[in-house]
């Protein structure tokens, strides 16, 4: 109100007696699709969770109970329990922004080793079991040295370490598969993630269990210890975390070993689905584990996502593969639609990055 | 750069260019054969060379073995060609991983003076190559689609069929044996040359395994949720057969299932004995092989070239139904015969 006179033209505050007094600010109303990015942005699962459950229902309209049953769903489970197995050790991998080629190779190696010791070496299986782990460590091992110290590209090493693990198998197993009934004689422990508990219809192997909590047992290592926060901060920045104190080449090691060690656990799972120990399995093992945690929402380019993702991505393509050959459809259409959601997931990894924390 | 070092490159650069002029002449005055195999992990194919190898030697032959990485690469099976070529080899053994992909390679060689025998798996045409020497897939698939119409007798009329079938590329192999069963079953196959285009309503699922036991397993799953009821299980060959019985092991149903196959391995013979499969067309990748060799050498000698058997437009290596539990109309030959001509 500066109308009241020209003798105080020299009082300039009463100019803004009429003016808004709030302290500039950038907060303005967030639109609803700002809102779906932000809450994709804290809630990494959300996504894959969603495609899974509207696949389910699609299919199970579309098939009723042949589909829509307690059965067919664990069934989806059983089939998926290895690819999920393998997904948590490369979820792990890709979290600190590598990835693993020779995760299938890991996986059949420890699992002929198992075979091997137990059935022509004549070890206890118990002790077999160990080994197999120990041959997995001992991957996971080669791969995280290369990586951390000799600062080789991930891709590299586990291209290479790949068609060594793999060429290892087929050496050392002379291609000769083990029969399911010579192991159920001799060593059953190898076949035990094969058996089942029965729950009305539902039909959940060992494997499946442990698969299931594996993935709960890492996410919450992942999330709540001092570790987890190492992991996510390394594959986010290295440089940083290096900063901040973070042993970063111990904690590159450690993903990669315990990366062997959870193939190695796929190996022995594998033995209990197959029911033989076969060295020609598992060879694409690498692929269907990335695209699981592609479609779950972790981020290749590390640092981004959660495990329970990996497994709800495991799950879609379980998911399709099933529902599409009760269908009766030809099995290219399965693939052509998880390269879809392959690139739709990569999409809205992209998209979501964009949001503000 | 010093002189001695450089003389040392100097001898270096000759002594190599006199090895470069060396090897050729070399293979000249010995006859060279290749082998080239689907992969070199399956069993089959690991007998196969081992064939192969064996009457090389006793014959004074080189034998050259390449393979592709997978089952289906054919591109690398058309590099084995062309190294073959190069290396002056007067014969090529082939099984091949892409039927129709690979037969401009194929006749590539043959212009080049080769003799190319298929192995196993016949050529798409039969004829692109001088000789097939196989196993008669179409009537091993109908050995056992003969044996399990007998054992299911008047009840073959409401049989619930699952085909486990190998690839989606459907290989003349593939579609040879599981032709061959629904003929032997009594299937109308409407297309013959067509895998899953039949009518008839026994026939509930086609399912593809990739030859494992991993896809075995997935597909008799995959199936049984199609129709529990299925009671007869046709499998392209025996680790799919041993993975269709994990699968039906599980739910209970291994019992009242039969479950019939190819190959004649020694896995896959025991598990007739155990019960796992019925019946199973057994064929000879050693004969195979060790017959491509004589081939080889004879053409080298004078230029002849195998004959085909007769009736045929191949030369058949033979198969035997192996099976404890004979049927009437069906030749066959017990566990202990197949024991001691299995392979792998």
């Amino acid at each position: 109100m500066s109308t009241s006179g020209a003798s105080r033209s020299d009082d300039y505050e009463s100019v803004l007696s009429g003016s808004s007094k709030d302290v500039a600010s950038f907060e303005r109303k967030r639109s609803w699709l700002e809102n779906v990015q932000h809450l994709l942005h804290s809630h990494p699962s959300l996504v894959p969770l969603i495609v899974l459950a509207a696949s389910i229902i699609i299919f199970g309209l579309y098939l009723g109970s042949r589909f829509m049953s307690a059965f067919a769903l664990t069934l989806i489970l059983q089939q998926v329990a290895i690819v999920g197995i393998v997904g948590a050790a490369q979820s792990l991998v890709i979290l600190i922004a590598g990835i693993e080629l020779s995760v299938g190779a890991i996986m059949v190696l420890s699992s002929v080793v198992m075979g091997q010791m137990a059935m022509n070496v004549g070890l206890p299986a118990p002790v077999a079991i160990l080994i197999g782990f120990g041959v997995g460590a001992l991957c996971g091992t080669i791969n995280g040295f290369l990586v951390a110290w000799v600062k080789l590209p991930p891709f590299i090493v586990t291209l290479g370490t790949w068609q060594i693990f793999l060429a290892t198998n087929f050496l050392y197993s002379a291609n000769e598969t083990i029969r399911s009934q010579a192991i159920e004689q001799e060593a059953p422990l190898l076949q035990f993630f094969g058996e089942s508990i029965h729950l009305g219809g539902a039909v959940l192997t060992f494997g499946v269990i442990a698969m299931v909590l594996l993935v709960l047992g890492l996410a919450y290592a992942l999330n709540n210890t001092a570790w987890g926060r190492h992991v996510y901060a390394v594959g986010d920045d290295a440089d940083a975390a290096e900063l901040s104190g973070v042993q970063v080449k111990r904690t590159i090691l450690s993903v990669y070993i315990l990366a062997g060690v959870i193939c190695a656990f796929a190996g022995w799972v594998l033995i209990g689905r197959l029911g033989s120990v076969s060295p020609t399995s598992g060879q694409f093992t690498n692929i269907e584990s990335i695209t699981a945690v592609v479609i779950g929402g972790i981020s290749l380019f590390g640092g981004r996502g959660s495990i329970l993702g990996m497994l709800f991505g495991a799950l879609i393509v379980g998911v399709f593969n099933l529902g599409l050959r009760i269908v009766g459809t030809d099995p290219q259409w399965t693939y052509m639609l998880i390269g879809f959601l392959i690139i739709g997931a990569v999409a809205v990894d992209q998209w979501i990055r964009r949001a503000s924390a | 750069m010093s002189s001695t070092a450089y003389r040392a490159m100097l001898f270096a650069g000759a002594a190599m260019a006199c090895f470069a002029l060396a090897a050729p002449a070399q293979a000249q005055d010995k006859t060279t054969a290749c082998l080239v195999t689907k992969t070199d992990t399956n069993p089959f194919f690991v007998k196969m060379k081992e064939g192969a190898q064996q009457k090389a030697e006793e014959l004074g032959i080189e034998l050259q073995s390449y393979a592709g990485r997978i089952d289906g690469d054919n591109q690398s099976q058309v590099q084995a060609i062309e190294s073959c070529i190069a290396a002056g080899a007067s014969g090529i053994l082939i099984t091949p991983s892409d039927t129709k992909a690979i037969v401009d390679s194929v006749q590539k060689a043959r212009d080049a003076g080769l003799l190319v025998i298929a192995l196993d798996t016949p050529l798409d045409p039969v004829d692109a190559a001088d000789a097939t020497f196989a196993t008669d897939n179409f009537v091993a698939g109908q050995l056992i689609g003969q044996w399990a119409k007998a054992k299911l007798g008047d009840e073959a009329e409401n049989a619930k069929i699952a085909m486990l079938d190998l690839s989606e590329a459907q290989p003349t192999v593939d579609v040879l044996r599981d032709q061959g069963f629904l003929s032997g079953f009594g299937i109308d196959t409407v297309n013959e040359n067509v895998i899953g285009d039949e009518e008839d309503s026994r026939v509930v699922c086609n399912d593809v395994t990739d030859g494992n036991e991993e896809g075995g397993r997935r597909a008799m799953e995959n199936c049984l949720q199609k129709d529990p009821g299925i009671n007869v299980v046709y499998t392209i060959n025996e680790p799919a057969a041993a993975g269709a019985y994990e699968a039906l092991k599980s739910v209970g149903k291994e019992s009242d299932v039969l479950i019939v196959s190819v190959d004649g391995g020694c896995p896959g013979v025991k598990n007739i004995e155990d019960g796992v499969i019925g019946a199973t067309s057994q064929q000879y990748p050693l004969l195979m092989a060790s017959k491509g060799i004589e081939a080889i050498a004879a053409y080298a000698k004078d230029g002849t070239k195998p004959e085909t058997t007769e009736g045929k437009n191949f030369t058949d290596t033979g198969v035997n139904l192996v099976t404890n539990e004979p049927v009437d109309g069906v030749e066959s030959i017990d566990v202990s015969e197949g024991t001691d001509r299995c392979w792998g």
